[in-house]
């Protein structure tokens, strides 16, 4: 048999393009360096003075070890219930390592022996222990420092494997006691630490179970059927609603590189971590050794940690959430982190062109009521109506992503306009809030929000006036009239952030 | 003068208590078969318990002050620390006072289970045993047995799920359950005879093999009824203390064998 020249061809390139290839410089870091695990982590016995643990809350970190020894670290955590804010005007009582939900971030170097002090206070209910991943030996610690309310228990290890650890009670009944926020992070570092980098921060996912809704006012007590059912109704960053947004958001420069050791305490939830508007440069995933580069989401599993690291270009706020996005938007998985500095344009340009694109909404029809009123408006001949019907059609274009066709928001996110109290209170206010944006916390219907509207500079004054007209007389929101003058008046009484001049 | 001041106070003070406690009786507890959380050597979680009676309310502050008035070896200061630990009566104002930490109708807390086995002995009666203890608790106000009713379960999760350290409320003050019988939740935990007999490890997830179990060596592993966190949580709690430790949310009633009068 004869093969046609061409299919022979044919096959050999097919080969070629099997053979290994040479590692180019753009495939990153495929190698994978054995350091040894804890065969390779006992670097003899403690030297020097036994040094006592910095211990710090959420989102602080420790600063890092500067030391080329193996010490003896002693650690004293105290175990305090709780009853503390979990979202506004909702109170949940907490068990605690340290007073904080997560529990005290510790920091230690590969090779130090750690004689760990836990202290149960005495107004405490329950007896608790710890139970640290990143010991070597039976239940990681829990056995040896089981301790009642008004007592502490001692206990020594050797901390073998370098790695960022989760910690947790492990106390009958485990599932209950790490609901209730009995967890936190221990960071390992290897000989030489990690590499430098401009900011660090610790962020703790855990999820809760109470018997009321999500937001319903009051102290809620644990949901034992809720957690079995694995239904939870808070997902939070830290502890508390508002533990990383508006003041308390964590906060960096343009240009700084920025590490995040993130853990998931559970007790049963498995987080898809992200930051909205950012790639992290690296993952060290499971909180191990080695990284992957160029990531968008990564897992972070109930009782485990990543480390992420990302240098920030361009200035603004970036979202911190878990992607199994109704957490984020519906159960408080939210936390915020604010870049300040200049404009990098060239990086991130912001809007430059904001033409209504209306997909299958649009109809000739529509636009030209928008034309319609524009002509009218040139000639002084508006009518309300007429602003009504075009003000629907920008609306539906530019407000209804976020407050919704219905004009109904969404909870907790983004307040209503359909028979909104803040919005028929004051006019003039509103036409200052689409202009000039808005941010903070401020209550619409009873119901309390605190995000960032970025001020809608692209509009111009027909638009807003026909934009506001239209939603002051829709879904129950009745009468009110705005026309371009009032919009011209207040954009030139009122001054417009940085960046948003029009 | 002064001495007869004195003991005119003391005297005082004790029909004082006298007069304003309401005298704790016993209970009587018809005796059954029902399902333990924890099993009994050999397997079997189908308990039975005989006819017993049981205090209807904890043992209040006033009547234990009343007990270390005339068993001055069981007074703070002076009790062997073999039996108690330095937190013992730590809240009373002082030896044979209750001071304003401690009142005369609030349960008394701080004793060790050598002080409440002590205090129960001086009243001819004994602590209960962990089954008479779990048979009485399974009772709602209405129900011998409630511990299937999310209801049971729900109330006593939420009294745990309360911070400790505000002040106890006095014994009584919630409606007594199915027996007669107060605050068997929602005020204290509570010394039981056998409280280290059942040794759930202070690890919860730990394994051990069949003679290393005890009663119940593995909390999750062999523990019954694993969604009745909230005896789980008293085995728990009585799992953590040794018989000298003395907690502020720990008290302690007595019981009596059926038929055995004072």
């Amino acid at each position: 048999m004869r093969w046609p020249t061409t299919v022979v061809i044919a096959l050999a390139i097919a080969l070629a393009a099997c053979q290994p290839q040479p590692v180019g410089s753009a495939s990153g870091n495929t190698q994978q360096i054995d350091t040894g695990g804890s065969a390779a982590g006992d670097f003899g016995p403690p030297q020097g003075d036994p040094i006592q643990a910095v211990l710090t809350t959420a989102p602080n970190v420790p600063p890092p070890i500067d030391r080329d020894y193996p010490a003896k670290v002693i650690v004293d955590m105290e175990v305090r219930e709780l009853d503390l804010e979990i979202s506004e005007g909702v109170t949940y009582t907490f068990w605690t390592f340290g007073g904080s939900v997560p529990g005290s971030f510790m920091r230690i170097r590969q090779g130090d022996t750690v004689e760990f002090h836990l202290k149960n206070h005495p107004d405490s209910k329950m007896p608790h222990n710890i139970d640290l991943h990143a010991v070597t030996g039976p239940g990681g610690g829990a056995t040896s420092s089981f301790t009642a309310p008004g007592r502490e228990a001692v206990f020594s290890f050797k901390a073998l494997n370098a790695g960022l650890y989760v910690y947790h009670c492990a106390t009958a009944p485990v599932g209950m006691h790490v609901a209730n926020g009995m967890y936190g992070l221990i960071l390992v570092e290897p000989p030489g630490g990690l590499p430098p980098v401009d900011k660090e921060f610790y962020v703790m996912q855990g999820e809760f179970y109470t018997v009321g809704k999500y937001r319903e006012k009051g102290h809620q007590p644990f949901d034992m059927q809720k957690a079995i059912e694995e239904n939870a109704t808070y997902v939070l960053f830290n502890g508390s609603e508002g533990a990383m947004v508006g003041e308390k958001a964590i906060k960096a420069d343009v240009g700084d590189t920025v590490r995040l050791f993130v853990g998931n305490g559970g007790p049963n939830l498995v987080s898809s971590f992200h930051v909205i508007g950012e790639i992290f440069d690296k993952v060290y995933y499971e909180g191990g050794t080695h990284y992957q580069e160029n990531v968008q989401t990564t897992l972070v599993p109930a009782g485990g940690s990543a480390m992420t690291e990302f240098k920030v270009e361009v200035p603004g706020t970036f979202i911190l959430v878990d992607h199994s996005i109704f957490r984020a938007f519906n159960k408080g998985a939210l936390g915020m982190l604010k870049v300040d500095g200049e404009d990098n344009l060239s990086v991130y340009s912001g809007k430059e062109v904001d033409n209504v694109y209306l997909g299958d909404k649009v109809v000739a029809e529509n636009l030209s009521l928008v034309s319609d009123v524009t002509q009218a408006d040139m000639s002084g001949t508006a009518t309300k109506q007429q602003r009504i019907d075009a003000g629907r059609v920008l609306y539906n274009g530019t407000c209804s992503v976020c407050h919704q066709q219905n004009g109904e928001g969404l909870a907790g996110v983004f307040p209503p306009l359909a028979a909104s109290d803040y919005l028929m209170a004051d006019s003039r206010r509103s036409i200052e809030i689409v202009l000039n944006g808005m941010s903070g916390p401020v209550t619409v219907n009873g119901a309390p929000f605190n995000s960032v509207m970025p001020p809608m500079s692209q509009l111009n004054d027909d638009e807003i006036a026909n934009i506001l007209t239209f939603v002051l007389n829709s879904w129950g929101n009745e009468d009110g009239e705005i026309g371009p003058d009032d919009v011209a008046e207040v954009r030139a009484a009122t001054e417009r952030p940085k960046g948003a001049a029009h | 003068m002064r001495k007869l001041a004195y003991t005119v106070a003391v005297g005082i003070l004790i029909s004082g208590c006298a007069q304003y406690s309401q005298a704790n009786e016993f209970v009587h507890i018809p005796g059954g078969e029902f399902r333990s959380v924890i099993p009994e050597a050999g397997g079997d979680n189908l308990v039975a318990v005989g006819d017993f009676l049981v205090q209807e309310a904890p043992v209040t502050n006033g009547e234990f002050l009343q007990f270390v008035l005339h068993n001055p070896n069981w007074q703070r200061g002076t009790a062997v620390s073999l039996f108690v630990d330095d937190q013992y009566l730590f809240s009373w104002a002082g030896p044979i006072s209750l001071g304003p930490q401690a009142g005369a109708q609030q349960p008394v807390t701080q004793v060790s289970w050598f002080a409440a086995n002590a205090y129960c002995e001086s009243q001819n009666a004994r602590l209960p045993s962990w089954y008479e203890w779990e048979y009485v608790a399974a009772a709602d106000d209405s129900e011998a047995d409630a511990r299937e009713r999310p209801e049971w379960r729900q109330n006593i999760l939420s009294w745990y799920s309360r911070t400790g350290g505000e002040a106890l409320a006095d014994v009584r003050s919630s409606p007594a359950n199915y027996y007669q019988v107060f605050d068997i939740h929602g005020l204290v935990w509570e010394w039981v005879d056998d409280f280290n007999a059942f040794l759930v490890s202070g690890d919860n997830r730990e394994q051990g093999g069949a003679d290393q179990l005890q009663f119940c060596g593995a909390g999750a592993i062999t523990m019954e009824e694993k969604e009745n966190y909230a005896v789980l949580m008293r085995v728990a709690m009585l799992s953590a203390l040794e018989a000298r430790y003395t907690t502020r949310n720990v008290g302690f009633r007595c019981a009596r064998q059926s038929g055995l009068m004072q």
